[in-house]
C-alpha cells in the first residue's frame, strides 16, 4: 500500500512540474504527450484497411510459393507495426518501456527455430516408421 | 544518483539519448518506467505475457502443420462462402478482419477524445467499438457452427490433417474469448466515462480507486492488442 501511494504521489508531482499540463479539471492526465491530431489516426486507419485488403488479395488472386509467403509477412509486419507504434502509442513512449516490451517477443523467433528443427525431425521419423502414404 | 533525487522531487529529468537513456532509466532507483503510470506499465507487461501465450499457440500450430504427413486442409477453400452462385475464398474472414480493424480505429479515436476529456464522444466511440467487437464474435460463432456442421472436430475433419481442427478451435477460441472479455470491459469503462466517474474521481466499485481518463487508454491498449493478435492469426492460420 505504501508503495502504491508513493507511486500515485510521484505521478502527480511529475505532472505538476510539466510545463504543458493543463489542470483544468483537477484530474491529472497520465501523459500529456498523448494528444495527437485526429488526422493521424484516420491516416493509419486507412493504411490498415489498404494493407488488409492487400493481404486478402494475396489469397484472392491465388499467389503461391515464396511470393505469397513474403507478401503475407510484409503486410503482417506493416500492420502490426502501425498498430503498436501509433494506435498503442509506443512511438511516443520512453525507450526504457519500448525496449522492455518489444525486445522479449523477438526471443519467440529462437523458439520458432527450435520448433522448426523439431518438426522436421518428427516428420522424418514419421516417414521412416509409417511410410509416406496416407 | 543525482537522478534518483530528482525523481523524488517530482520532475521529469532530461534523458540521455538512445541506449544510454534506457540504461539510466533501468539502473535508477525504484521506477524503471519514469513517466508511465503503474496501470499502463502493468497492462503492457500483461500484454507481453499474452504475446507469449499466443506465440506458443501459433508455434504449436506451426509444429503440427510442419510435422504431419497428411496434407493440410486448404484454408482458402475451407473458409470460403457460397455467395451469389460462386465460392468466394476467405470472404467471412476478410469481413471479420475489416470489422476488427474498424473497431481498433474507433478505439483509437475514443482514447484521443478521452484525453480531451470529451465524455460524450469517448463513451459513444467506446460503445461503437464494443458493438463492432460483438459483431466480430457473432461472425466467429457463425464460422464455428458452419465448420462444426461440416464435420470439423478437434480430432479430425473431412479434408486432411486431423490437427487442423484442434489448432483452429484452440487459436480462434482463445482469441474470441479475449474479444468477448474486451467487449465486457469496454462497456464497463464506457459506462464510467458516460457517468463522469473520471471527472469527479468517483471510486471504482471493485478497487475503490479513483479512475482517471487514462483508464480509457489502458482499455485501448488491450483492445488494440486483440486486433494485433488477429493480424498474426489472419496471416499464419488463414492465409498461409
Amino acid at each position: 500500500m505504501a508503495e502504491a501511494t508513493a507511486n500515485g504521489l510521484g505521478q502527480h508531482t511529475l505532472h505538476a512540474g510539466h510545463p504543458h499540463d493543463a489542470p483544468a479539471t483537477g484530474v491529472a492526465d497520465a501523459d500529456v504527450h498523448q494528444e495527437h491530431p485526429i488526422k493521424l489516426y484516420l491516416v493509419v486507419w486507412a493504411w490498415l484497411f489498404i494493407l488488409s485488403a492487400g493481404s486478402y488479395m494475396v489469397d484472392y488472386v491465388g499467389l503461391q510459393g515464396y511470393l505469397r509467403w513474403s507478401l503475407i509477412l510484409i503486410f503482417m509486419m506493416l500492420k502490426a507495426g502501425l498498430i503498436v507504434a501509433v494506435f498503442m502509442h509506443m512511438a511516443w513512449e520512453r525507450l526504457a518501456l519500448a525496449y522492455a516490451i518489444i525486445l522479449p517477443p523477438i526471443l519467440v523467433l529462437v523458439f520458432t527455430a527450435m520448433m522448426v528443427f523439431e518438426a522436421d525431425y518428427t516428420l522424418l521419423t514419421r516417414m521412416v516408421f509409417f511410410g509416406t502414404g496416407s | 544518483m543525482a537522478e534518483t533525487t530528482l525523481t523524488h522531487i517530482g520532475q521529469t529529468q532530461p534523458r540521455p539519448a538512445g541506449l544510454r537513456g534506457v540504461a539510466a532509466d533501468w539502473s535508477s532507483d525504484q521506477r524503471a518506467f519514469k513517466n508511465v503510470s503503474w496501470g499502463k506499465a502493468m497492462m503492457w507487461i500483461f500484454l507481453l505475457s499474452d504475446t507469449f501465450v499466443f506465440g506458443c499457440f501459433l508455434l504449436s500450430y506451426m509444429t503440427a502443420r510442419m510435422s504431419t504427413r497428411v496434407p493440410w486442409p486448404n484454408p482458402s477453400e475451407v473458409f470460403s462462402l457460397h455467395i451469389g452462385g460462386s465460392d468466394i475464398p476467405l470472404i467471412l474472414i476478410a469481413i471479420m478482419t475489416f470489422v476488427l480493424i474498424s473497431s481498433s480505429g474507433t478505439m483509437a479515436m475514443a482514447v484521443n477524445f478521452g484525453y480531451r476529456h470529451d465524455r460524450r464522444k469517448t463513451a459513444i466511440l467506446m460503445l461503437l467499438t464494443a458493438a463492432l467487437g460483438a459483431t466480430f464474435v457473432g461472425m466467429q460463432a457463425f464460422e464455428w457452427s458452419k465448420l462444426i456442421a461440416e464435420g470439423v472436430r478437434p480430432w479430425g475433419n473431412p479434408w486432411g490433417a486431423a490437427q487442423f481442427g484442434s489448432s483452429f478451435f484452440m487459436i480462434t477460441g482463445f482469441h474470441g474469448t479475449h474479444v468477448t472479455f474486451g467487449v465486457i470491459f469496454l462497456i464497463i469503462v464506457a459506462r464510467k466515462v458516460w457517468r463522469g466517474d473520471y471527472d469527479t474521481g468517483r471510486p471504482g466499485f471493485f478497487t475503490s480507486r479513483r479512475g482517471r481518463y487514462e483508464s480509457v487508454e489502458i482499455m485501448g491498449l488491450y483492445w488494440h492488442f486483440v486486433d494485433l493478435v488477429w493480424v498474426f492469426i489472419f496471416a499464419f492460420f488463414y492465409l498461409w
